[in-house]
Formats: C-alpha cells, sequence, structure tokens
C-alpha cells in the first residue's frame, strides 16, 4: 500500500510503475551488448599478460554494465525519436513501459557503478576508457552528433570501438597499437554496417527527423560510400597478420571474410536506383553482423592456439 | 501537512508484481556485487602477499 496526499501524486503525473525488471534489462540494449561483450573479451585475452580470471570476468562484466549504461542514456534522450520509428517504437520508455526519469536513473548509476567497479578492482585506465565511451556515447554522439550531421554513426562509432581496447587495457594497463588495430577494425565497420540498414530503413529515419546518409546524400552516394568503407575494411582486417601479432591462419581467413564484405558491398553498389526490396543492402547488413563475429572469433581462436602451441614447445 | 486529509493507494495486482518483480532484481545485483567485491579483495590481497600498499585497492595499483 502506498500513500498520497489527496491525489496530488497523480496530479502532478506520479504514477506507481509497472515496469519490470526485464523492461530495464531491455534499456540496455542486450543484443548490442553481446557484441561489446565478445570484443572486449577478445581484447583481454590477446593481451599479451595473465590476468586473474575472476578479475577478468569483473572487468567484462563492467564492461557490459557501462556499455548498457549508456544504451539506456541513449533511450532516455532518443524516447521522442525512437517512438516513431518502427524498428524501436517497442523500447520500454516509447511504449510507456518505463518512464523517461527511471531510463534516466537507471542509466546515471549503472554508469557510475560499472566505471567505480572497473577503476576500484581492475585498473583506472580501462575504468577511463569505460568512462569517456559512456560519455562519447551518450552525449557526443547520442544528443549531439546523431541528430546534426550524416557522419553521425562514423563518428559516433567510436564509441562501439573502444570495448577490446578497454579489454586490452584491463590486462596490460595500457594501450598498444594491436589494441588500435582492433578499435580500428571496428570504427570502418561501423558506417558500412549502419548505412546498409539506413537504406532499407531510410522512410522510418526521414520520418523521426535523422539526417542519416541516405536521406541527406541520396541513396547512391550511401552505396559508393558503403563500398569504398569496404575497400578499406577489408585490408585493416588482415592487418594483424600483417604486422607480425597473429598466424597466416587468421591472414587466410580475415583475407577471405573481408572479400565477402567488399562482394557484398559491390552488390549494394550494383543496386537499382528503383529497387524497393533492397536485397542486396539486407543481405550486406546481415553479412556485416557475421563478419564482425567471425573475425573476432578468428582473432580469438588464433591467440589461444597460438599460445598453447609456444606453451607445449612446439 | 499534518491536518490534510491521507488516503491509501492500493496497487493494482499488475504493479504488485512488477514491484516484487524489482525488488527481487535489486536483491540479487546488491547480493551479486557483495560476493564479487569480497572475491575480488580475496583475491587482489592474495596478490600483493603481506603488503597491503602494493594492491590496486589502495591506489598501488
Amino acid at each position: 500500500m502506498a500513500l498520497a496526499e489527496d491525489g496530488l501524486m497523480e496530479e502532478a503525473g506520479f504514477r506507481m510503475s509497472e515496469a519490470t525488471a526485464g523492461d530495464f534489462f531491455a534499456l540496455l540494449k542486450p543484443r548490442v551488448m553481446s557484441l561489446v561483450v565478445f570484443t572486449a573479451f577478445v581484447g583481454l585475452v590477446a593481451a599479451p599478460v595473465a590476468i586473474n580470471p575472476l578479475l577478468a570476468m569483473i572487468a567484462i562484466l563492467a564492461i557490459a554494465i557501462g556499455a548498457g549504461a549508456s544504451g539506456a542514456l541513449n533511450m532516455w534522450y532518443d524516447a521522442d525519436i525512437d517512438a516513431v520509428m518502427t524498428r524501436t517504437a517497442g523500447r520500454p520508455v516509447p511504449a510507456g513501459r518505463v518512464t523517461p526519469g527511471e531510463a534516466l536513473s537507471f542509466g546515471l548509476v549503472l554508469s557510475v557503478l560499472s566505471v567505480m567497479t572497473l577503476g576500484v578492482l581492475v585498473n583506472w585506465l580501462s575504468a577511463s576508457l569505460l568512462a569517456f565511451t559512456i560519455f562519447f556515447y551518450a552525449v557526443i554522439y547520442t544528443m549531439w552528433l546523431k541528430r546534426w550531421t550524416p557522419q553521425n554513426i562514423v563518428i559516433g562509432g567510436a564509441a562501439g570501438a573502444f570495448p577490446p581496447v578497454i579489454g586490452w587495457a584491463a590486462v596490460t594497463g595500457s594501450v598498444s597499437l594491436e589494441s588500435v588495430i582492433l578499435f580500428l577494425i571496428i570504427f570502418l565497420w561501423t558506417p558500412p554496417h549502419f548505412w546498409a540498414l539506413a537504406l532499407f530503413k531510410s522512410d522510418d529515419y526521414a520520418r523521426a527527423g535523422i539526417p542519416m546518409m541516405p536521406n541527406v546524400a541520396g541513396q547512391a552516394s550511401t552505396r559508393r560510400q558503403i563500398f569504398a568503407y569496404a575497400l578499406i575494411l577489408a585490408p585493416v582486417g588482415v592487418l594483424p597478420w600483417a604486422l607480425g601479432y597473429t598466424t597466416a591462419g587468421y591472414g587466410v581467413v580475415s583475407a577471405v571474410l573481408g572479400a565477402g564484405f567488399v562482394w557484398y558491398a559491390w552488390k549494394v553498389l550494383a543496386m537499382a536506383d528503383d529497387d524497393r526490396a533492397m536485397k542486396p543492402a539486407k543481405a550486406l547488413f546481415g553479412y556485416s553482423l557475421l563478419y564482425l563475429f567471425a573475425i573476432f572469433a578468428a582473432y580469438l581462436v588464433d591467440c589461444v592456439v597460438g599460445r598453447a602451441l609456444m606453451m607445449g614447445g612446439v | 501537512m499534518a491536518d490534510k486529509k491521507l488516503e491509501l493507494v492500493t496497487l493494482t495486482e499488475r504493479q504488485q508484481k512488477a514491484r516484487r518483480n524489482r525488488s527481487i532484481a535489486i536483491g540479487i545485483a546488491l547480493a551479486a556485487l557483495v560476493i564479487i567485491f569480497y572475491a575480488a579483495t580475496i583475491v587482489r590481497f592474495g596478490h600483493s602477499g603481506a603488503s597491503i600498499t602494493g594492491s590496486g585497492l589502495l591506489g598501488g595499483g
């Protein structure tokens, strides 16, 4: 039983929440979080020194919660545009299951908690990088770039690219060229991934007034830029082998994956202007997800197998 | 405040279920946090041996 004074609480817009724990979990963008967890884990395992498994688990958990917190802050700020887009209208805030105030508080509390946990229990460099990532995604991308420039996801993509660097920093207490290359792979992957989505969801973005590349520069220009990014991404994906960080096994896998990316991007480039079904764009979007998981999985396997062989004296 | 008439608001069944659901989740999260900090403290102190100041927990890094 809750106490109210002459209905004053209801007059002030107060209502008892019906949000469940599941609604709050949805604020963390669990699908994005899975990508963050995986790439951070690869950065952590790839680091050349060992970390206690418990501390490694805590680092991954803190990074995941920090990423989730930035997602909650994004959903708080973007509730107005989420409400008019079919892809996002069912999110907890626009659907009315969680109030904007609840989402904001939840995001802020988890941001502080994740950064402090990582700092106190692991190290302060990784905590600082996590804090910067949350700030970059919630403030620089969500509040500023997203509604202002078609380069929004190009620059904002840095936020999604930081997790492997944070994972690496959690183990080594430093940032190295190897972790920067992992950052670059995600950073260069982001524009073609999101622009493929923006091509077949351009009506949604137009309704919400978000200046995505297809809505501002047109579909033909977007298709050319997707192809250009694919041409840059493919060789960068092979860089870890070219610089001697991995075996030729990774080199072959990343080269094949990169060639596949260029092939799908080429199909998008060759797409007809009046193609309403946009199957090539949908195919590239699906393949881009596979690409990122596969290239990081290949990197992980290469590190683990390489280390096992060294320990076995092979 | 004192002379204002107070009334009790009865939560709907859905609100009660949601509140119970949230309370359980918060309880689990707090318990997990306690366990994590306890276990991590043991690990960090174990690493630094008798020298507590060598631990990042006390700023040694």
